[in-house]
């Protein structure tokens, strides 16, 4: 018998070796498994966490793949940290990508710099201000932010479909929901030559950087993380709660709405009726695998990115349905989540003399 | 591993911007890929274009080689997704729904030895088409079929998105509706999706509800056939022959046949004659299928095979005026056919349609 017990303090080494510990679990399942399907093992994982980033246009994919997720996911490692549960970055993402088409389209094919960092500041204001409408909520009449931004999302969805469908369609587009394409001046710059890989991904690197210094460095940080960790020390400092939530959800919600602005913009370069493949839910799950620290949220994203790029090579190389590659995925996530374990606990064999000595 | 380095070699000239040499010689198989928007399982949309590909391999055997990727969303993952297909060595790519519009014109751009055909769009350029079945065609019998059915004299409308394809065929049904029986209404649900079997069944449910006792839908899960099949009334497949999924509500389906499509393109690869166009086709090119009637007395499917027979041979077109729209002005005066233009774009109801187009 395997038994738990719980550790004293966590353990530090834990804390570096678990990813270790998952990567390689999921490496020899993974092995085991695509040998089970008649694969060759090590050519199976090299089409899967190599070969999508075997050349430049991979690596700027990987990129293009990576930055609206780390956006999304920095800004929610903020509220997080605050006990503010923002579900809404998906919403928030979405509304940064409608108010920046509908600014982008209204300069239509006219010239000038400002029209960029117009665009895209407009889409941090449409993205800020929806995760602000559940901050009110939560603080006005204490409503509970989970299920707002929750709702919110869906309410977010249905908004950019109205518009898609109607004002910001094509006019000549035989009336299919797109818009029309951005003109340069609206669209991001390219990094390298005849790959994808856009301004975007500065931003997101950016943004870790201020986050990190906002909450390392700054006295908001600082009260922000006391309002997380001790909501009642936090009152008796005297901070002011109801600031720090509005500031905790801006943050997240303006970094989702740039993120939305940067897709339209960037890769997509149009409206379209789906943006996002669900960037705004991810980034949850990549901001805890990320431990909410800027850096982790940095190699997390670009191993969710990873996985995504690997399951749609799997199934052009290897003719796997995405039933597997959505497995293999699933597979790693798991060992991720379950080897955090080890840093809080430890495993302990339980032998039949302690079994009988404990009464089991 | 001889695989995957070749693979990369081709990947590095690929990435110096080394035209190579057309990937296909003689003597090595086609490699044709798809692209679908749903799952292979979806028994709609997607399930009926891999059916289309493995058509292919069935006719060509060792001469090509098919790969597919399925669920890919429509947004900025296409455009990878097409290139790697374009990247693995893939001659002709067929990107099966109409978010791929854009991305793939982007990377035919870029891979100008590769053909592409999208369907459902409209855009085309010097090595990609694109393809469309006239599923109203199909459709029409599908309304005649719920006129003469309904004894409740309320049909129901299962809709996806408010786009020309979609708006095209709620108004061949109401075609029939007024020509084989005006008394009855059609209610249009729309569920904002192609693939969402929990709002169909949703959508049917409602509707049923109401009195509804015939459902015709456009949208790719075989969830209403379900749903009609538990209740006891009447549905209309599509896209793939939905009879299995309700012996007894199954009246008909609207089926896309992509399998003769797919071939000919493949063919036209193989013998170096293929060109970029738009390519529209229905019942007379045996791309739109109605496989049979059930549920239905003789008579009623008589007259469904003898329209289904008029369609084929050209001498029925059910967009032929007087067409009315919902104000009652003349769209196609008397006697005319709607052109394939204004069909192709069409944004407004027929004269009988409840409610508005939503915006």
């Amino acid at each position: 018998m395997i038994k738990l017990v719980p550790r004293g303090e966590r353990s530090r080494a834990m804390a570096y070796m678990s990813p270790v510990f998952a990567g390689m679990l999921t490496l020899l399942t993974g092995g085991i498994f695509f040998a089970t399907l008649g694969l060759d093992p090590l050519h199976a994982l090299s089409v899967f966490l190599i070969a999508p980033v075997s050349d430049i246009y991979g690596i700027a994919e990987l990129c293009v793949k990576a930055a609206p997720i780390m956006l999304c996911a920095v800004g929610l490692a903020v509220a997080f940290k605050a006990q503010v549960w923002n579900i809404g970055a998906e919403g928030q993402l979405l509304m940064g990508g409608l108010v920046g088409s509908a600014v982008a389209l209204q300069f239509g094919e006219a010239e000038g710099f400002w029209i960029l960092p117009t665009v895209l500041i407009s889409g941090m204001i449409g993205g800020g201000l929806w995760g602000l409408l559940a901050a009110w909520l939560k603080t006005r009449f204490n409503a509970n932010e989970i299920l707002t931004t929750i709702m919110f999302n869906y309410i977010a969805l249905y908004l950019l479909l109205y518009f898609v469908h109607g004002a910001l369609k094509d006019p000549d587009g035989y009336g299919f929901p797109e818009s029309a394409l951005f003109s340069d001046a609206a669209t991001l710059p390219i990094l390298i030559e005849d790959t994808r890989i856009h301004i975007g991904i500065l931003f997101a690197l950016f943004a870790s950087v201020s986050i990190w210094v906002l909450m390392q460095r700054s006295f908001i940080g600082f009260q922000i993380k006391v309002l997380g960790a001790d909501a009642n020390a936090a009152k008796l400092a005297g901070f002011k709660h109801k600031h720090l939530v509005w500031i905790a959800m801006v943050i997240s919600a303006a970094l989702a709405g740039l993120a939305g602005a940067s897709e339209v913009t960037g890769p997509i370069g149009q409206l379209i009726p789906s943006i996002s493949p669900g960037y705004g839910y991810a980034a949850i799950i990549v901001a805890f695998l990320g431990r909410l620290h800027p850096i982790g949220i940095l190699f997390a994203s670009i191993l969710m990115a990873l996985i995504y790029m690997g399951g749609e090579l799997a199934q052009i190389e290897l003719n796997l349905p995405l039933a597997v590659t959505a497995l293999f995925q699933g597979m790693l996530l798991f060992y991720l989540l379950a080897c955090d374990v080890l840093i809080n606990f430890r495993i302990k064999l339980k032998t039949a003399a302690t079994n009988a000595a404990m009464g089991n | 591993m001889k695989h995957s380095i070749k693979h990369l070699i081709a990947s590095v000239a690929v990435g110096l911007g080394i035209a190579s040499a057309p990937f296909a010689q003689a003597e090595e198989p086609l490699k044709v890929g798809f692209v679908y928007v749903g799952p292979i399982g979806d028994h709609g949309w997607s399930y009926q274009h891999d059916q289309g590909r493995l058509s292919i391999e069935k006719h060509f055997g060792d001469k090509v080689e098919t790969t597919y990727v399925e669920s890919v969303p429509e947004g900025a993952d296409a455009e990878r997704v097409i290139r790697n297909l374009a990247k693995a060595g893939n001659d002709l790519i067929f990107t099966t729904s109409f978010g791929y519009m854009n991305p793939t014109i982007k990377v035919a751009k870029q891979f100008p030895k590769v053909k592409f055909e999208h369907a459902t769009g409209y855009k085309t350029s010097k090595n990609a088409g694109n393809y469309l079945s006239k599923t109203f065609e199909g459709r029409y019998v599908a309304g005649f079929v719920a006129a003469k059915k309904t004894k409740t004299n309320k049909i129901g409308y299962i809709a996806s998105f408010p786009i020309p394809e979609v708006i095209r065929d709620i108004n061949t049904v109401q075609l029939a509706l007024n020509k084989y029986n005006p008394e009855a209404e059609m209610k249009i649900v729309w569920v904002n999706s192609w693939f969402d079997p929990g709002k169909e069944a949703d959508a049917a449910n409602v509707m049923m509800d109401q009195g509804v006792d015939v459902i015709l839908q456009h949208t790719d899960s075989p969830a209403a056939m379900q749903a009609a099949e538990r209740r006891g009334q009447f549905a209309v497949g599509q896209a793939s022959d939905m009879s299995s999924f309700g012996p007894n509500a199954h009246l008909m389906s609207v089926v896309d046949e992509w399998g003769p499509l797919y071939i000919k393109r493949v063919q036209q690869v193989m013998d170096g004659t293929w060109k970029p166009e738009s390519y529209w086709g229905g019942m007379a090119e045996g791309d739109i299928v109605v496989p049979e009637f059930n549920n239905v007395s003789d008579e009623i499917a008589a007259e469904g095979k003898q329209i289904i027979a008029d369609i084929t041979s050209g001498k029925f077109f059910p967009f032929t005026g007087p067409i009315k729209n919902q104000k009652g002005e003349v769209m196609v005066a008397a006697g005319e056919r709607m052109p394939i233009k204004d069909l192709l774009g069409i944004n407004w109801y027929v004269e009988g349609v409840q409610g508005d187009i939503p915006k």
